[in-house]
């Protein structure tokens, strides 16, 4: 990037001058982006938009497809499914913006409908928006999303209200602890979604691999019922990306996935990587 | 590869069984078991990036704004100040480009359509159709919805981008753990003063079925976007016109504001009684986040919700007024034994329609409303006009006609042999009776249940009928009026 340019390329990309210099910046591809709305038909990816209640998911959406859900600023306001599409750069992207849920373990039907999607719905990218300031709480979200996709980037919205209130946050640590992309944001005001686009491009290409973090310490009391469990489930489902995930709604119950072991639904999933080059 | 999609059925039966035998041998809650390891991650995660100061994240602006619009003393009252200031710049600001809408889209629109099918040659069946029904009836909806929704909607959307929504929710919350409904029926409350449909679909935050359905049947009583209309105007009419000018618009605001109240103390109300009875059980626990205030994006919040939902529901309004306008000319033309349909139901619909303090008229027009509470108005005006037989302010019969104020209205009404009383009980019933047929099928798809849906239904009609036959037999004891 030329000397020109601001140092934070978060705050102006998306207005800066059309120079070569941009032009060739990976980043400038976001001026591509084109707003399909409803017209998502023949799409190449699947993006699933994920996170906490008022985290600024909708808002999100309606950056990215040009349509207009309406935002508020409350919680619980998106319960159903809304879906717009996008293409960026040659591809076009689906998006599904899910009903905002803290949790991902209770029987609410919101919470179901979000559960469901990601793992039996297989999207291509998870965008997990997170609010950066209550991340600790909106970490607890993340990190069930992650034990049950390997494909997944992190928004860190609502930065602009993180700084007023002097909170920083370590983008880079936080990713390296996570393992997935993390993209600062301010999506009311469209900063950073330029990043995020070119985030969710490289996880859906596999140009990045993401490595998630997942639980690194199984609770002692549950560990020998998910132990056994999981080793049943590897046994029958050699492919299946989230074993423990999948045992661990065996053994609390949850009735779509004991229908989805039933029904041999369980056997079509197995991890995307796979799925690639069993098309190549 | 992965394995063939249909796995022999023993063997997930074997997987399904040693979950099973597992599951008892875990000690105490999994859940919670699995939650706590979930949160010591977080927080590990948390520690190693944010960095905030060492005095509270939230800045004190907020939280003495909470302490303020949550407090046990003034969270109510400044409730319902806010909302009734609302009203009243809704009703003042609505009546001129209401005025304005009606000469140009009645006064005017109707007449030179009209002369532009007499001029084609159209028979005299097919204008009545056309225009005296079809199209006055969608002009009346616009003229009549429009301004007050243009105010209204972003206003409330303002107040719901600044975060107050939630505050709200805060301060019912503890009457509906009360009455023994989940907390979180204030938002599908909330959700329902725009549309009950939307309202009935927001329930699903709610994870108790039992909660749930009691979320379902008294939504119902939160006024939605078709009914604000009905009440802005028969308040400003027949309420505001019996102070001093200066006072009419604060008077109207309040007999507004009392309306929706009544609607939220109903909802307590009946989710009380049916906790106490037909679902009985457990109130369950949940955190209600309050999030930050953020300062509204004014332009674009304008813009949104004049786009979005004001134009969404007028749109609405217009879909369904269009065939609701044809029925409506048709039951007031077509003939049977000498008298109009309209006339057979409302000579028989009269005697219970007065005894509860309205007439056959209004009921008549809220069978034909049942698609959308927005057409209620335009029907009774019409309807009004057929049975008082003033054709001289009409176009003929079964014609919606010219009116250019609300004054005319509310003489037109008056000539129908409505009183104050009955626009009183109009008021309550359109606060309480059947939801629109759109919100009837979204709890029926929701809930799956002929069963519920019926009550839904039918509950809020019965209850609008005991409290309009009971303010109309405490009207008449008082004789505040002739009745």
């Amino acid at each position: 990037m030329s000397s020109a340019h601001p140092p934070s390329p978060t705050e102006n990309v998306a207005t800066a001058p059309v120079v070569d210099a941009c032009a060739s910046c990976s980043v400038y591809r976001a001026a591509n982006l084109k707003k399909l709305g409803v017209a998502m038909e023949d799409w190449d990816f699947v993006v699933a938009l994920a996170g906490n209640p008022n985290t600024g998911k909708s808002t999100v959406f309606n950056a990215l497809t040009g349509l207009r859900q309406h935002t508020g600023n409350w919680p619980g306001k998106t319960v159903a499914r809304a879906e717009g599409g996008y293409a960026y750069g040659d591809h076009r992207f689906k998006l599904v913006d899910l009903p905002g849920t803290y949790s991902l373990l209770s029987t609410s039907l919101d919470e179901q409908i979000a559960r469901d999607f990601i793992l039996f719905g297989q999207p291509d990218v998870t965008v997990i928006v997170a609010d950066a300031t209550r991340l600790e709480r909106n970490l607890n979200l993340v990190l069930q999303i992650l034990e049950i996709t390997d494909r997944a980037v992190v928004c860190l919205n609502l930065m602009d209200e993180a700084r007023r209130h002097g909170i920083t946050v370590d983008d880079r640590q936080l990713a390296r602890d996570l393992g997935v992309p993390v993209v600062p944001a301010s999506a009311r005001f469209g900063r950073g979604l330029p990043e995020l686009l070119q985030a969710i491009n490289e996880v859906a290409t596999g140009q990045v691999v993401c490595r998630p973090q997942r639980l690194e310490t199984v609770p002692a009391a549950i560990r020998p019922a998910l132990t056994a469990v999981v080793g049943e489930l590897e046994a029958a489902y050699p492919n299946l990306p989230n074993p423990r995930w999948v045992a661990l709604r065996l053994l609390s119950g949850d009735e779509s996935m004991v229908d989805a072991l039933r029904g041999g639904q369980l056997g079509t999933l197995h991890s995307l990587a796979t799925t690639e080059s069993n098309k190549e | 590869m992965p394995p063939s999609p249909s796995q022999p059925a023993s063997q997930s039966d074997q997987i399904l069984a040693a979950a099973k035998q597992w599951r008892q041998q875990i000690p105490g809650d999994l859940h919670e078991h699995v939650v706590e390891a979930i949160y010591g991650q977080a927080a590990r995660i948390a520690e190693r990036s944010v960095s905030s100061p060492s005095q509270a994240a939230r800045p004190t602006f907020d939280r003495s704004l909470d302490h303020i619009l949550t407090s046990k003393l003034w969270g109510f009252p400044i409730m319902i100040l806010l909302f009734a200031v609302m009203f009243w710049i809704t009703i003042t600001g609505a009546n001129i480009p209401s005025a304005w809408l009606s000469w140009l889209l009645i006064d005017q629109g109707h007449s030179w359509l009209r002369g532009i099918f007499q001029s084609v040659g159209s028979p005299e069946w097919l204008t009545g159709f056309v225009v005296d029904g079809m199209y006055l009836a969608t002009a009346w909806v616009v003229s009549v919805m429009l301004p007050p929704m243009a105010i209204f909607f972003p206003l409330f959307t303002l107040l719901e981008d600044f975060g107050y929504l939630p505050r709200v929710a805060f301060n019912l919350d503890r009457l509906f753990k009360v009455s023994g409904g989940h907390g979180k029926q204030a938002m599908t409350t909330m959700m329902g003063f725009g549309c009950n449909a939307a309202g009935v679909v927001a329930t699903r935050i709610i994870d108790s079925p039992r909660e749930r359905l009691l979320a379902i049947i008294t939504n119902n009583f939160a006024l939605c976007n078709g009914r604000w209309p009905t009440q802005f105007l028969i308040a400003t009419v027949f309420l505001g016109s019996l102070v001093p000018a200066v006072l009419a618009g604060l008077v109207a605001a309040a007999a507004v504001t009392s309306v929706a109240m009544l609607g939220v103390l109903l909802t307590f109300l009946v989710s009380w009684g049916l906790s106490r009875t037909l679902l009985k059980g457990e109130v369950s626990t949940f955190s209600l986040e309050l999030p930050p205030y953020r300062p509204p994006r004014f332009w674009q919040t304008l813009y949104t919700s004049l786009i979005d939902r004001t134009l969404f529901v007028l749109w609405r309004a217009v879909v369904f007024a269009l065939p609701a306008g044809a029925v409506i000319w048709l039951v007031a033309n077509v003939y049977v034994g000498g008298e109009s349909l309209a006339e057979h139901f409302i000579r028989v619909a009269d005697p219970l329609g007065l005894f509860i303090g309205l007439n056959g008229v209004i009921l008549l027009a809220y069978v034909i409303a049942i698609p959308a509470n927005e057409i209620v108005i335009p029907t009774v005006l019409m309807l009004t006009v057929m049975t008082t037989g003033l054709q001289d302010v009409g176009a003929g019969t079964g014609v919606m006609f010219e009116l250019q104020s609300g004054d005319a209205v509310g003489q037109l009404l008056t000539a129908g042999g409505w009183t104050t009383l009955t626009a009183v009980n109009l008021m309550l019933f359109s606060l309480l009776h059947n939801p629109c047929s759109t919100t009837i099928y979204t709890i029926y798809r929701e809930t799956g249940s002929a069963k519920w849906t019926m009550v839904s239904t039918l509950l809020p009609l019965a209850l609008g009928f005991v409290v309009c036959a009971l303010t109309a037999w405490g009207w008449r004891l008082l004789s505040v009026a002739p009745g």
